[in-house]
This record gives structure tokens, C-alpha cells and sequence, in this order.
């Protein structure tokens, strides 16, 4: 359904990064954002609501809708497309609400 | 047919209350159910709205130190508060998410908990027949009861009154509850003036009057404002308080604690701060918002990984003593006054118990220490 526009990044400069989304390889320009790896990866859905539990796709891709909401690199919760890729991001669904991690080494307070 | 302005100019009902936040609409829907045909005026948004900022607490440890009968009201609400919420769900379908588990107020040193069993221990003592129960907790115990405390927590009191409710449901389905019970409800309806006499108030909302033999007056700080006019007296000032709230989790929290609390909904509300800004709610104090969550972190950790994904200022209504007023003209029968910080623990109260004595007519006599009289230096001195 989604594909890249070829005359958005001139050829010399198209370099690619490698990520992940829910397991599997996809290839994306460099700066890109995560919600576009979505996009490309032709995956169904990226999160499910807290509440009704339906499926959602990114659909803003300017910061406002939180339709995007996925598990980046382990942080659950982003906005996918405010967080530009890097090579071997990991890009997994955010299915509800997140879990808080009580029995976790949580950070300090500063 | 009749047009609506002629039937608003000749408005007559049994009640008129002043406020649709959620002590107006709590005594409204009483007075409804109580039979009486009930008018609730709501200004409008540019009112200070104190309802849709409440955290969210049914509160009774701590509350009425020294004042037993500030305890008990709050006792008797937290006791009301199962019914109110059934009430309100049976009527309406809106569920306001009541839950009483009790809960726990925590402390970080020994000497805090020292002082705070002396303090619930004073409060059990004053409680009497009616009874005061609470246990103080050590962090193995607390264990069991809520995950990843911090390591500064020493331990926590816990009464097993507490609870909590969501305000906008609770607002909302007492709202809809009052309407559907066949009570009147306008919005945007500020008070220009009220010509008060005996069983007989006519209030003027500017294009229209409306008529009552009972006037209640619950428009929070605005009944500074309103009370003088049918010789009451609400010598109140604005507190500000401060909410952060937290993107949603899967539950994690099974018990309100005073500082931090889980909605159903699984957004963590984080708050108790109190300043004085006046009727300021717009500045931001971002001082006072690090305090917020500092306090909540220190007690859970874990909450410094969560998002915020909103914070909020809401003025409380607060009395020189910061206990609740209810009150009664001496020179205007028939009008009454309620003031309280607490809209939500006192709901249960303020519909199943305040509500009654109104439509009888008269406060109880247990309500006397309540009323703003209290503040008079000449007559406690």
C-alpha cells in the first residue's frame, strides 16, 4: 500500500538503514521515521487501544495523533513517527496500555 | 402554546440549587429523589470548575483531627458511597469506577510514623462509638499490598474506609441521574441577583427569574459572593493544587495512596501539592510539579519511567479551618450553604444525608459545629 516517492531523496545520497518491525527486515532511507518503516513494512496494525483494543496504523505522522504508539528498542509507548531510525532499531507493536515495571531496575530520582 | 421565555419568567419549583459542580449536583439529585422539584443553576465554564480538576479520592484518614464531627461526616460518606455509587449506575448505566480498599498514606521515617500512629490513634479515640479503624504497616507488609516500593518508604497507615472514583463519571452520572429523576438543569446560568425573604427566594439570572422556598447555595468559591445576600456567611479562599498525569499502564496500583492513585482508565494521577496563587490557574509552577513527581518516585520508582501526557491546576475551596461549612439562614428560613474541598468523598454525604435535612427543612442539630459561625471571633471569644 505504502512505497517510498523516488524523487524525495536524490539517488548519491540514498543511503539505507536496516530495521525491524514486529521480526521482520525492512529496508529504509536513512532519516526516516519509524511510523514510515511501518508503513513500508505492510504491517497490519502497530498498536491496539487501551480500550476497545482496535487496531491502529500510523496516520498523522506529525506528533499529534499517538496512533503510532510502538515499542521502540524496548521503550514502550513512542510515538513512531517522532523517533528517526537507526541501523537495527527494533520496532514492536504496542498492543494496550503498557506495562509499568514495578520489578524493574527503574532509574533514579534525579 | 407557551413560549420558553414566558415559562421561564414564571419558574416556580421546591429547590434551587446554585452550582452544578459536584456538591450542587450532589444535593440536587438528593433533593430530587427526596421528591422536591429541583432547579440546578451551573454558570458556565468561566467558573473556577474546581470539580473537573479533583484528583480523585474518597478520603477519610487524616480528616477530622480534633473535630469529631468533621470525622464522623466523612465516616458516614465513605459509608454512603456504595449506594450512591449503584444508585447512580442503575439510574444511568454510568459506572463511576468505585473502588474502597482502603488506603494507604505512607512515611519515611521512624519518626514519621511515630507521629502519624499518635495522630490516627488521637483520631480512633475521638471516633467513639462510631468506631475508627486503621493499622499501621511495615514495608514487609506493604509488600503484599503494592509492588516496588522505594527504599526510603518505612512504612504507611491504612484505614480501611479510603477509596477512590473517577470525578468526570461521578459528575457526569449525577448530572444525568438528577435529570432523569425529572430535575431541571440550566447551564449558564450565572446569579446576577437573589431578593430573599422567608420561604420565598427569587433568583435573577439576568433574562429570566426563577422562584423557590428553598435556596442552597454550592457554588464553591463563588458563595463568598452570594452567601452575604440571604445573610450567610462563606469566608473561603482559593488553594491551588496540581495534577500530573501519566500515560496509561496495565494495572499496577490495587490501592489509592494520597499521593499517587491508578484510574480505571490506567493512567496514574500524581498530585497533593497546595500553594496559594490566588485564582490563578495558568502559570505554570514548575518547581511545584518536580516536587509532584519527586514524592511519587521516591515512594514508587518505577513511575520514573512513565510518561506525562498531561498536568492540570484546580483551585480547592477552603475555609479558614479547612473543614467542610454547612450552614443555615437564621434571617432567610429556607436558605442553606455547603462548602467543602472534598467533593467526592463527601458526595455520599451531601446526597443521602445533607440533601434530606434540606427538604425537611432544617439542618440537624449535629450539623451546628459545621456552620460558619464558627469564624465569628466575637462569639467564640
Amino acid at each position: 500500500m505504502f512505497r517510498r516517492r523516488p524523487e524525495a531523496r536524490p539517488a548519491p545520497r540514498d543511503r539505507l538503514v536496516d530495521v525491524y518491525v514486529a521480526g521482520a527486515v525492512v529496508r529504509v532511507p536513512e532519516g526516516a521515521s519509524a511510523a514510515a518503516a511501518v508503513l513500508l513494512s505492510g504491517a497490519p496494525a502497530i498498536r491496539t487501544t487501551p480500550v476497545s483494543g482496535a487496531p491502529r496504523l500510523p496516520y498523522c505522522m506529525i506528533g499529534i495523533c499517538f496512533d503510532c504508539l510502538a515499542e521502540i528498542d524496548g521503550v514502550a509507548n513512542r510515538q513512531a513517527c517522532l523517533v528517526p531510525v537507526a541501523p537495527g532499531m527494533r520496532i514492536e507493536p504496542q498492543q494496550g496500555p503498557r506495562a509499568a515495571r514495578p520489578h524493574h531496575n527503574a532509574p533514579e530520582a534525579a | 402554546m407557551i413560549s420558553a421565555t414566558q415559562t421561564l419568567q414564571g419558574e416556580t419549583r421546591d429547590a434551587i440549587v446554585v452550582g452544578g459542580g459536584l456538591v450542587g449536583a450532589a444535593i440536587a439529585y438528593g433533593l430530587q429523589r427526596q421528591g422536591l422539584s429541583t432547579l440546578m443553576l451551573d454558570e458556565g465554564d468561566i467558573a473556577h470548575r474546581a470539580s473537573r480538576g479533583n484528583f480523585g479520592l474518597i478520603w477519610v484518614q487524616s480528616k477530622g483531627l480534633g473535630a469529631p464531627h468533621y470525622q464522623h461526616w466523612t465516616h458516614g460518606s465513605a459509608q454512603a458511597w456504595p449506594g450512591l455509587a449503584e444508585d447512580l449506575s442503575e439510574a444511568t448505566g454510568i459506572g463511576v469506577g468505585l473502588h474502597q480498599p482502603g488506603g494507604l498514606h505512607f512515611c519515611f521515617s521512624d519518626a514519621e510514623m511515630a507521629q502519624r500512629d499518635a495522630l490516627m490513634g488521637q483520631l480512633r479515640r475521638e471516633a467513639g462509638n462510631a468506631g475508627y479503624e486503621y493499622r499501621m504497616l511495615s514495608v514487609a507488609e506493604l509488600r503484599d499490598m503494592v509492588p516496588g516500593l522505594g527504599p526510603k518508604v518505612v512504612g504507611a497507615s491504612w484505614t480501611p474506609y479510603d477509596g477512590h472514583a473517577s470525578p468526570l463519571h461521578l459528575l457526569r452520572a449525577l448530572h444525568a441521574a438528577f435529570q432523569r429523576a425529572g430535575g431541571h438543569y440550566r447551564p449558564n446560568a450565572r446569579v446576577e441577583a437573589v431578593t430573599a425573604a422567608p420561604h420565598d427566594f427569587s433568583v435573577s439570572l439576568g433574562t429570566a427569574i426563577v422562584r423557590a422556598p428553598r435556596l442552597v447555595l454550592a457554588s464553591g468559591l463563588g458563595n463568598a459572593d452570594l452567601a452575604p445576600l440571604v445573610g450567610l456567611a462563606a469566608p473561603l479562599r482559593p488553594e491551588r493544587g496540581q495534577i500530573l498525569v501519566t500515560e496509561r499502564t496495565r494495572e499496577v496500583l490495587a490501592l489509592p495512596t494520597h499521593v499517587v492513585r491508578q484510574t480505571d482508565e490506567g493512567s496514574l494521577l500524581l498530585g497533593d501539592s497546595k500553594e496559594d496563587m490566588g485564582f490563578d490557574t495558568l502559570s505554570q509552577t514548575p518547581a511545584i510539579m518536580r516536587a509532584i513527581a519527586q514524592r511519587a518516585v521516591q515512594t514508587f520508582p518505577w513511575i520514573a519511567e512513565l510518561n506525562i501526557v498531561r498536568a492540570w491546576a484546580a483551585l480547592r475551596v477552603m475555609s479558614p479551618d479547612g473543614k467542610p461549612i454547612y450552614d443555615e439562614s437564621e434571617r432567610c428560613p429556607g436558605a442553606f450553604l455547603a462548602n467543602c474541598h472534598s467533593g467526592v468523598t463527601l458526595a455520599g454525604a451531601h446526597a443521602h444525608l445533607l440533601a434530606p435535612m434540606i427538604a425537611a427543612g432544617a439542618l440537624a442539630p449535629e450539623m451546628s459545629p459545621f456552620s460558619a459561625r464558627r469564624f465569628d471571633v466575637q462569639k467564640a471569644a
